[in-house]
């Protein structure tokens, strides 16, 4: 497109703030276009703040607040992904959920959640007597009242999902400037230009999906209706042999007082445990707390009880970006060229295609002109299949037939091959680090955390990105020189 | 492919196991092993005190492993690195065949076999699942993984590393630190003292000037992108202190790798956390036989090696035939402070344990310790044994034959 006057040479149509799952699924959309697009993140990869530690569930939308612009979108937003996973090879499973009454009270909350679901659209729920929940989930733990059955929800990677998006977007010709932190927006006629800690990036549309800091770029712009309060949730992992003992996601009924921890199975075979919610001050403290975890098993060894005989494999906590207000805090000014796509609290993952959809139509109405590039669109990719429903390359004859590269099981505890490995590191949107590399693989992400394979997939890593600098973060879908820039070396602080 | 017997694992205990098989006439022995060298954990425990009571001579780990897979081999036992056992497609049959599902870089195989041996080993606890808080930042690891990256892949470790634990292996883990160019500030124990033996201790403290703070616990982690350091609570006194360092390595805490185990069916031990085994070390499956620190994590590789040699001589019986039907299962139990006894059955005309006795842990230091052997109100033996945490305790098999088939039961207690 040709920039309006005053646009400085070199600038691209649209910059995105955020490359988590919002800010590159927008990226994904607008990348359909005829439009030079670029993301920013502070982070080294795509997907590392509230995009990656959170319940990994697809929601439908039933627990929404109707009439809300997040319940339109959410609805919108699962519908959409549960294709796009399907098209692009995301692990997603329709499990169903089970929303189980403890007490009194959360059993005479139930007529009123199924009513909700209805006024959301969502007309699949139906109620569950005590005998059938027990039927369904054996392992459930005495006292189970009653519940609701809501078949559609579906548990999905939320570390392919933005991957999948970026490298969507990247092959469309799209940017990711990714290890760069935005300390400053300069707002002027035709444009922004965004100060970076490596340089400036000059755009002519702004979108702000920026997560926990949101707030922050939308008062580099001098608004500032918002501010984001984070609410951190631990999570707990357990060992896939604890898989067998769950059939479907198990929700808590929220009440006044809390809002209750689920369990649910996870795409990788695991069963997972949480979230607390605490409200806490600090946006980068994902650290867990010795009192989080405590009362997490407590909560949960009464949920299922089997699980106390269980092994855990990981622990984690996640932000999410929640706001003084109970609805997504999404506009877009046409004067200024901003959109500001933030609050989306603990439902981007589910929403996002929809928000992008919702997104680019508000921008089209602002003004951005939204011209289809031609035949160009290759569509969603192919992304490496890391779940544990379908078939991985392992069990694949025919893939170690051709490469037995496929053959050679590098990570025992998630059998993870040296193949998928060389992929991850040679793909359109490579890692950055060990973490980077777990979530496109999970390696080093099972029961042992690294004990058998650590030393020997860091050596791939390191030998894969050879000796550069340590600071900063790659560049990609700049070319070759960008690809190759900013790897970290193999020192003891970067460890997995 | 058809076999005589499978064995899942080439450590010291699978290896020890074929090359026994082979020596008792059994034709058909395959070990396979998902690592890409046979040899187990002693390939990369590059310190010497292997071989002493096996091999009657003193060599390194890496020299032990390789010892025991040249030996199997030229034993003629099949011996098949890079190769994981992913399942047992089709079990348990009632009586069916036991196979094994394969995958190796020749691609997916299953293997058919008359008895399966597992001898997959343990590891170290990590982190997470010694639920400790704070964040997750990389350079926490445990001693497999430091001595993999040190010993198989010469990597450096420059910076200030603080071990979690201070029993054998943890002073192991203090040496490969040293080596990778480290500095150990301390070892960190939340028992009273140090579980190891006290020459190493002092070596610790002379040589390379790391003292053990006992009664110590990890309280969190700190860290984002990159270890900060370790917050650390004195377990007497309440009093916390923060120590900043570059490494956090978990030692010890060990835990058998049981996936399949439990895939086939076998019953765990409760206090082993392995597959409950009976003296002649066949688990609950008929058919099945577990050794080595599957069965009792962790003791040294020779002890492995002893079990596995044991579970071979049982299995060629059974190939052979002809052995009278063995009794009922006796399960055989402990009772706290002690953590765990191994086996942990017996049978009516079984025979006695690998070396004739059963092996202990215990959660506590008591020296001497008066144990007692019980079924019902009877009481079977008595007998004196040094308890040592993260330490084995041996007690003499003798009470076996006075154990009542129906009797229910058999506990072993600290009195």
């Amino acid at each position: 497109m040709t920039g309006p006057a005053g646009a400085p040479p070199g600038a691209a149509d649209v910059a995105i703030i955020g490359a988590g799952v919002v800010g590159t699924a927008i990226a994904r959309e607008l990348a359909r276009y005829d439009l030079s697009i670029v993301v920013v993140d502070a982070a080294t990869d795509v997907g590392t703040g509230t995009t990656k530690a959170n319940t990994a569930i697809l929601h439908t939308g039933f627990d929404a607040v109707p009439g809300s612009l997040e319940s339109r979108l959410l609805r919108r937003g699962s519908a959409l992904l549960r294709d796009y996973a399907t098209r692009s090879g995301i692990p997603v499973e329709r499990t169903g959920a089970l929303l189980v009454a403890w007490t009194d009270e959360q059993r005479r909350a139930l007529p009123e959640i199924e009513e909700k679901a209805r006024q959301n659209g969502y007309t699949a729920i139906r109620p569950v007597s005590a005998a059938g929940l027990y039927q369904r989930e054996p392992h459930l733990g005495p006292g189970a009242l009653a519940g609701l059955e809501i078949p559609d929800e579906s548990v999905i990677c939320p570390w392919t999902t933005p991957l999948a998006y970026a490298t969507e977007a990247v092959r469309a010709g799209a940017r990711l400037e990714l290890g760069r932190v935005v300390t400053g927006v300069r707002s002027e006629a035709g444009g922004h230009a965004l100060a970076t800690t490596r340089g400036t990036v000059s755009c002519r549309w702004l979108v702000n999906a920026a997560g926990l800091g949101g707030d922050v770029i939308d008062a580099m712009l001098g608004d500032g209706g918002f501010t984001i309060r984070p609410r951190r949730g631990e999570l707990i992992v357990f060992d896939k042999l604890a898989r067998p003992l769950l059939g479907s996601i198990l929700l808590p009924v929220p009440t006044a007082v809390t809002k209750g921890v689920l369990v649910a199975p996870t795409v990788y075979g695991n069963v997972l445990l949480g979230p607390t919610a605490e409200d806490i001050g600090d946006r980068s403290d994902t650290a867990t707390t010795a009192a989080g975890l405590a009362a997490l098993l407590e909560a949960g060894h009464k949920i299922v009880p089997d699980l106390a005989g269980e092994e855990v494999t990981a622990t984690y906590a996640g932000l999410r970006a929640a706001t003084e207000h109970r609805d997504y805090q999404i506009r877009v000014d046409p004067a200024r060229r901003y959109a500001c796509v933030a609050g989306i609290r603990s439902t981007g993952l589910s929403a996002s295609l929809g928000i992008a959809e919702y997104v680019t139509g508000e921008l089209a109405a602002a003004g951005l002109p939204l011209t289809e590039r031609g035949a160009g669109g290759a569509g969603p990719p192919a992304m490496p299949y890391i779940g544990e429903a379908g078939i991985r390359p392992y069990q694949d004859a025919g893939r170690i037939a051709a490469d037995p590269e496929y053959g050679r099981i590098v990570c025992h505890c998630e059998r993870v091959t040296r193949g998928e490995i060389r992929d991850a590191l040679a793909g359109t949107v490579p890692p950055a680090d060990a973490g980077g590399l777990r979530r496109r693989t999970r390696a080093m992400n099972g029961r042992c955390q690294g004990f058998y394979c650590a030393a020997t997939v860091s050596a791939m890593m390191a030998a894969a990105q050879g000796p550069g600098p340590a600071s900063g973060g790659p560049a990609v879908g700049a070319g070759p020189a960008g690809r190759a820039a900013g790897r970290a070396s193999p020192e003891l602080g970067r460890l997995a | 492919m058809n076999v005589d017997v499978l064995i899942a694992g080439a450590g010291p205990a699978g290896l020890a196991a074929g090359i026994e098989l082979r020596r008792l006439g059994v034709s058909r022995v395959l070990i396979v092993d998902r690592e890409t060298e046979a040899g187990g954990v002693p390939r990369h425990s590059a310190h010497t005190g292997y071989g002493l009571r096996d091999l009657r001579r003193v060599m390194t780990g890496p020299a032990y492993a390789r010892h025991y897979a040249r030996a199997a081999v030229r034993a003629g036992a099949e011996v098949r690195a890079g190769t994981t056992v992913t399942g047992w497609p089709g079990w348990p049959g009632p009586g069916g065949p036991l196979s094994a599902a394969l995958t190796s870089a020749d691609g997916i195989e299953t293997v058919t076999a008359s008895a399966v041996l597992l001898a997959t080993g343990c590891r170290e606890r990590p982190r997470a699942a010694r639920l400790v808080p704070g964040g997750r930042p990389p350079g926490v690891m445990t001693t497999g993984e430091l001595q993999q990256r040190v010993y198989l892949h010469g990597q450096r470790l420059p910076g200030r590393a603080v071990i979690v634990g201070a029993e054998h292996v943890s002073f192991s883990a203090m040496v490969t630190l040293a080596h990778a160019g480290a500095e150990v500030l301390a070892l960190v124990t939340d028992q009273p003292r140090h579980q190891s033996f006290a020459a190493f201790a002092l070596a610790a403290a002379v040589r390379w000037r790391a003292p053990v703070w006992a009664s110590t616990a990890v309280h969190r982690i700190a860290g984002r992108d990159r270890l900060e350091g370790v917050e650390l609570a004195d377990l007497r006194t309440g009093a916390t202190r923060f120590v900043r360092c570059d490494a956090i390595v978990f030692t010890g805490d060990w835990i058998p790798d049981h996936e399949l185990a439990r895939l086939a069916g076998t019953q765990l031990d409760p206090g082993t956390r392995g597959p409950a085994v009976d003296t002649a070390l066949q688990t609950s499956v008929p058919g099945v036989f577990a050794a080595g620190n599957l069965v009792h994590a962790a003791e040294t590789a020779d002890v492995a090696a002893d079990g596995g040699r044991h579970a071979a001589r049982h299995i060629a019986a059974a190939l052979r035939g002809g052995q009278p039907p063995p009794g009922p299962r006796i399960p055989v139990t402990v009772a706290a402070p002690l953590r765990w006894i191994s086996p942990n059955a017996i049978r009516a005309g079984g025979p006695p344990p690998a070396r004739g006795h059963f092996l202990l842990r215990s959660d506590i230091f008591r020296r001497p310790a008066r144990l007692e052997v019980r079924q019902g109100d009877r009481v079977l033996a008595a007998a004196r044994a040094r308890l040592v945490p993260g330490r084995p305790a041996h007690l003499d098999a003798g009470w076996m034959a006075r154990a009542d088939p129906s009797g229910g039961p058999v506990r072993v207690v600290l009195r």
